[in-house]
């Protein structure tokens, strides 16, 4: 018996959203998990690349209290083997764009320890104000 | 011959070891890197949005100054632009494609910056690395003075010279570029496949546990494999990889640091040139008793 997901109108919303800001046709992707396996962030976060991918064909917006979406370093590493053409940077920067368009900022620069603000080049703080902060 | 150049911002500051040696190397194999007059921050990362344009003007301006170093004659009919730092590589090369794949985009942000000439899409971004190996390694072989026998090398790429395909500068799963310019130097390459693996980039300000974690992965994989130092062509990774080894040290306390180089200070080394240009100094972890220990420069001029 084939069972049928049913996708609410939220949902559908949620999906379109993503794949509007992304420019990613989500719902392609196969759920072969080789993005998993390519990550260097996996050991790290709560849920898989895949597993992000699969809650976003689903609508499901709890997606965006995931902890993988912040991880992501934009490496590219998926992006370069996913066999369905997709990159799965674009839609992490989707959904972390999600929540800075509402001025949620992820990190708060001012409170980086001060040997630490001393140490680090700019480059970094610069790319990280540009992935953590709206 | 003279090449329009971009730094970047970290080129001025933290990295400026990776300037100082670049140029010195540059100006011996007979190219002058001609500095963008009023260059501005590249923005750093690539904005990833379909939606956002505002992060490709900053991007996009600096190309413009490639267009008006031809036309006032600090350069001749040359439209390539030459980055040093991966990330400006990757941000620059990346908005341009975007624009010149996009003709609204291009018309957007001409408009936008009307009091700018317009970007006429014909500036090509590329990395040191590229016009290196356009001169040729053999060039690079003429002009080693003190080659670099005996020292195991392990090159990192890293993210930024290698993906997305479109961008990268060599085989995103096997890049060889580094690895010839080191033969080239007289060095002995060492291959370990941790070589393109992120070291976890801008996630150093969020969770510097994260990155050093990465960052021991990566450089016990080039010990193991029997590396004595690294090479890399980007800050960032300098920072993580390099910087980071203290963090490393607290962590595990047996291990034992391993210097990390920009290729081209090696290439100044290699080269024979004055060592005012390698700026050893800016280094975290001391690269001096190695190079000492293999000769390759002088104890008397070592700080």
């Amino acid at each position: 018996m084939i069972k049928k997901l049913k996708i609410s109108n939220k949902n559908q919303e949620f999906l379109a959203k993503v794949e509007e800001l992304s420019g990613e046709i989500i719902t392609k992707c196969d759920q072969c998990g080789i993005c998993s396996g390519s990550c260097p962030m996996v050991p790290e976060m709560d849920i898989t690349p895949s597993q992000m991918m699969r809650m976003v064909q689903l609508g499901e917006s709890e997606v965006m209290e995931s902890k993988a979406m912040w991880l992501c370093a934009s490496c590219f590493a998926c992006t370069v083997r996913c066999p369905r053409g997709l990159d799965l940077s674009r839609v992490a920067e989707a959904l972390r764009q999600m929540k800075l368009r509402k001025a949620i900022d992820h990190i708060d620069i001012k409170k980086l320890p001060e040997d630490e603000m001393e140490r680090l080049p700019q480059i970094a703080l610069i790319s990280g104000m540009r992935k953590f902060t709206g | 011959m003279k090449v329009p150049y971009y730094p970047g911002c970290t080129l001025k500051t933290k990295a400026k070891n990776f300037e100082t040696s670049a140029l010195a190397v540059a100006k011996k194999l007979g190219i002058e890197l001609i500095e963008l007059p009023r260059w501005n921050c590249c923005g750093t990362v690539y904005s990833l949005t379909d939606d956002d344009l505002i992060h490709h003007v900053a991007p996009i301006r600096n190309l413009i100054r490639v267009q008006e170093m031809n036309k006032n004659g600090l350069v001749e009919n040359d439209h390539r632009l030459v980055t040093l730092c991966s990330m400006c590589f990757n941000t620059l090369k990346r908005s341009n494609i975007r624009v010149l794949e996009n003709s609204d985009d291009l018309k957007k942000i001409n408009d936008f910056m009307y009091l700018e000439e317009d970007y006429e899409g014909n500036v090509e971004v590329i990395h040191f690395l590229e016009l290196i190996k356009d001169i040729g390694f053999e060039k690079i072989r003429e002009n080693v003075t003190n080659p670099l026998e005996g020292l195991k090398i392990a090159p990192y790429y890293g993210c930024m010279l290698l993906r997305p395909k479109e961008v990268g500068i060599d085989d995103p799963e096997e890049p060889v570029i580094q690895a010839e310019l080191l033969s080239a130097l007289g060095a002995e390459v060492i291959d370990n496949p941790y070589k393109k693996v992120c070291c976890g980039s801008y996630q150093t300000i969020q969770d510097k546990q994260v990155v050093s974690n990465l960052a021991y992965d990566i450089l016990m994989r080039a010990k193991d494999a029997g590396a004595e130092a690294i090479t890399l062509s980007c800050p960032l990774c300098m920072f993580n990889l390099d910087s980071r080894q203290k963090e490393i040290k607290e962590e595990h306390p047996y291990f034992n640091e391993i210097p990390v180089f920009y290729f081209t200070q090696l290439m100044a080394i290699g080269f024979g040139l004055n060592e005012d240009s390698y700026g050893l100094d800016l280094n975290y972890v001391n690269p001096e008793s190695l190079l000492l220990e293999k000769n390759l420069i002088r104890r008397n001029n070592a700080k």
